[in-house]
């Protein structure tokens, strides 16, 4: 079903008006706007930093080889949420996260679960490119290594590839990463999460340093991954989600009784329906850009 | 021409009083520092250069034998016993100080590091007299229960408190430069599923080379120049040798002995101390240009 976790958004006609646009409302088990069964069900996600919480009852499903992209206002806890399905929240002292998010079947916010093999499964690519001061070679042969995958001059080929990235660095592999252009090194580290062929590949806001040449080269590059890998994005660049993405999840902040500011979700539906008619007027607010 | 104004406008006050005292007595100690530093090169060159007169450079950096009282100037005794002591050192500093650099910088929660790096940089400025009774004290008769035979002065006892005297600067340095590597790469391997070891290891360290490479540059230096620990440690007997068990004695611990008044001004032996000197400030001052060619060179610059 369409997610509400904001209890005062009390505007019941308008809910059900997109409760029924999104055809998928009801059949909550297998269905998300984008048609796909889930890969991860977050259900009342909370994220606590000392005790400041900076995100509170998120509920939403993902689907699968779809993108879902997280917007909303600066502030709005979309990195902090997004960090919470591969465990990054985890190296951040302090961090508190409540709630569970079902992967496949189970919780990966479990003490059970090792964020180490997690991350192997779910990859990640952040807001600056990052790649590591080795070769371009050896930034692909690393997350390999890593995940035991034996790394054969035919895979990292292939990832870079994948990554779009193949023929403008097939003759200067042995270089340094750091030689390479700001989009450049971005689609590296695509390839680099690539190469350890993940299910999941979490996007923080990847193009934010780039220009906007790059930018499209990395947005027709998601469109392609999407049919092999499920991917999640935080982008505060509202054109770019309803370009690439199949599902959108609006983000707002919230104050508490305290004055403290937490992030809570809107709204979560396709990307037609939440540009196109969004059930939450916050929701309209910041995508015609009244606000934010 | 008009005169210079600041961006509100105002006319600049330019040399004031008070302005130009200040420049002057900075100006000043920058100059007296550097004409100390150029006096001191000044006398050891000239009284190195009399004692030259009198043996030949040649035989000064072949002669096995270091004996001034039957006129035998060979350095290579007492260079050979700074290398042996600086490289026992490492040995001993480079594994505690790194590792402790790598502990502090990637493992160690934030409350403990701070209280722990204080802690180390405090032994880093312990007086090194003190070590020296304790390598004479503590570590030689430790030493010699595992090793029977061993002298109470010994090249390997002096080693090793001087080991301990440089990890801080390892430590230190290094922690620093490892700090220095963005976390940004630290999570890009952490996102691939990279354990915290294999973060630290194939990803930090790697980044964080140049410094860590400096800083352990930089303490065989400080080792090779280290005077009183292993003067009471290691011996006043020049010895050519590699064996760590023997005792010996340093360049530094040369100049000691000496200045302690053992000979008289101006004989050749009280000019020995000069030319030997002279050699550390050359071998310390190379090491140095080394180690900052090295940051300099490798430096990965983080944007």
């Amino acid at each position: 079903m369409t997610t509400d976790v904001d209890a005062e958004t009390n505007a019941p006609i308008q809910i059900s008006v997109a409760a029924g646009s999104s055809a998928q409302a009801g059949s909550a088990a297998t269905a998300t706007p984008a048609g796909n069964p889930p890969i991860f069900r977050m259900q009342d996600l909370g994220v606590w930093y000392g005790s400041h919480q900076a995100v509170r009852g998120v509920t939403m499903d993902v689907p699968r080889n779809a993108i879902t992209a997280l917007i909303g206002p600066s502030g709005c806890g979309k990195s902090t949420t997004l960090r919470c399905l591969n465990r990054m929240n985890d190296l951040v002292p302090g961090a508190r996260v409540e709630g569970t998010i079902m992967f496949g079947d189970e919780n990966l916010l479990s003490s059970d679960v090792d964020p180490v093999d997690l991350r192997g499964r779910i990859g990640m690519v952040f807001q600056k490119p990052n790649p590591f001061p080795k070769s371009i070679r050896d930034n692909i042969e690393f997350g390999m290594k890593v995940n035991g995958i034996k790394p054969t001059p035919e895979r990292v080929e292939q990832a870079l590839r994948d990554a779009a990235l193949w023929d403008e660095v097939k003759d200067r592999l042995k270089e340094e990463a750091f030689s390479l252009s700001g989009g450049q090194q971005q689609r590296l580290c695509i390839a680099r999460a690539i190469a350890v062929e993940p299910e999941v590949i979490l996007m923080d806001e990847p193009c934010s340093a780039l220009d906007p040449i790059a930018t499209l080269a990395i947005e027709e590059l998601m469109r392609k991954l999407a049919e092999r890998f499920t991917l999640v994005v935080v982008t505060h660049n509202m054109q770019q989600a309803a370009r690439v993405s199949d599902q959108v999840a609006f983000m707002t902040v919230e104050g508490s009784d305290e004055g403290e500011r937490c992030g809570v979700l809107a709204e979560v539906g396709t990307t037609r329906q939440i540009f196109s008619a969004p059930s939450d007027p916050r929701t309209e607010a910041y995508i015609t850009g009244r606000v934010g | 021409m008009t005169p210079a104004r600041d961006p509100r406008g105002r006319k600049r006050t330019r040399g004031s009083l008070g302005e130009r005292a200040v420049l002057l007595a900075l100006a000043a100690a920058a100059i007296i520092s550097i004409l100390i530093t150029v006096g001191i090169v000044v006398v050891l060159v000239s009284e190195g250069a009399t004692f030259f007169t009198d043996v030949p450079i040649g035989e000064f950096f072949t002669g096995t034998e270091w004996f001034p009282v039957e006129g035998k100037y060979g350095v290579l005794p007492l260079l050979n016993a700074s290398i042996v002591i600086a490289l026992i050192a490492a040995l001993v500093a480079v594994p505690l100080g790194l590792g402790s650099a790598i502990y502090l910088s990637e493992y160690a929660p934030e409350r403990l590091r701070r209280v722990v790096k204080p802690v180390l940089e405090v032994l880093a400025g312990m007086p090194t007299i003190v070590l020296g009774f304790f390598a004479l004290d503590a570590v030689t008769p430790a030493l010699q229960k595992i090793i029977p035979g061993l002298g109470l002065y010994n090249a390997l006892a002096a080693g090793i408190v001087v080991g301990l005297l440089i990890t801080p600067l390892i430590s230190s340095l290094s922690e620093d430069s490892m700090r220095a590597v963005p976390n940004a790469m630290r999570e890009g391997a952490f996102g691939l599923g990279a354990t915290r070891r294999v973060v630290s290891l194939r990803v930090v360290v790697p980044a964080a080379l140049s410094g860590i490479v400096a800083s352990i540059v930089l303490a065989i230096s400080r080792a090779i120049g280290e005077t009183m620990a292993v003067t009471l440690a290691a011996g006043t007997v020049p010895n050519l040798s590699w064996n760590p068990l023997e005792g010996m004695q340093t360049i530094t611990a040369y100049i000691v002995q000496v200045s302690k008044g053992e000979a008289t001004r101006g004989s050749l032996q009280y000019e020995s101390i000069f030319a030997v000197g002279l050699l550390l400030f050359v071998v310390t001052l190379a090491i140095n240009i080394v180690a900052v060619r090295i940051v300099r060179r490798y430096r990965t610059v983080y944007q």
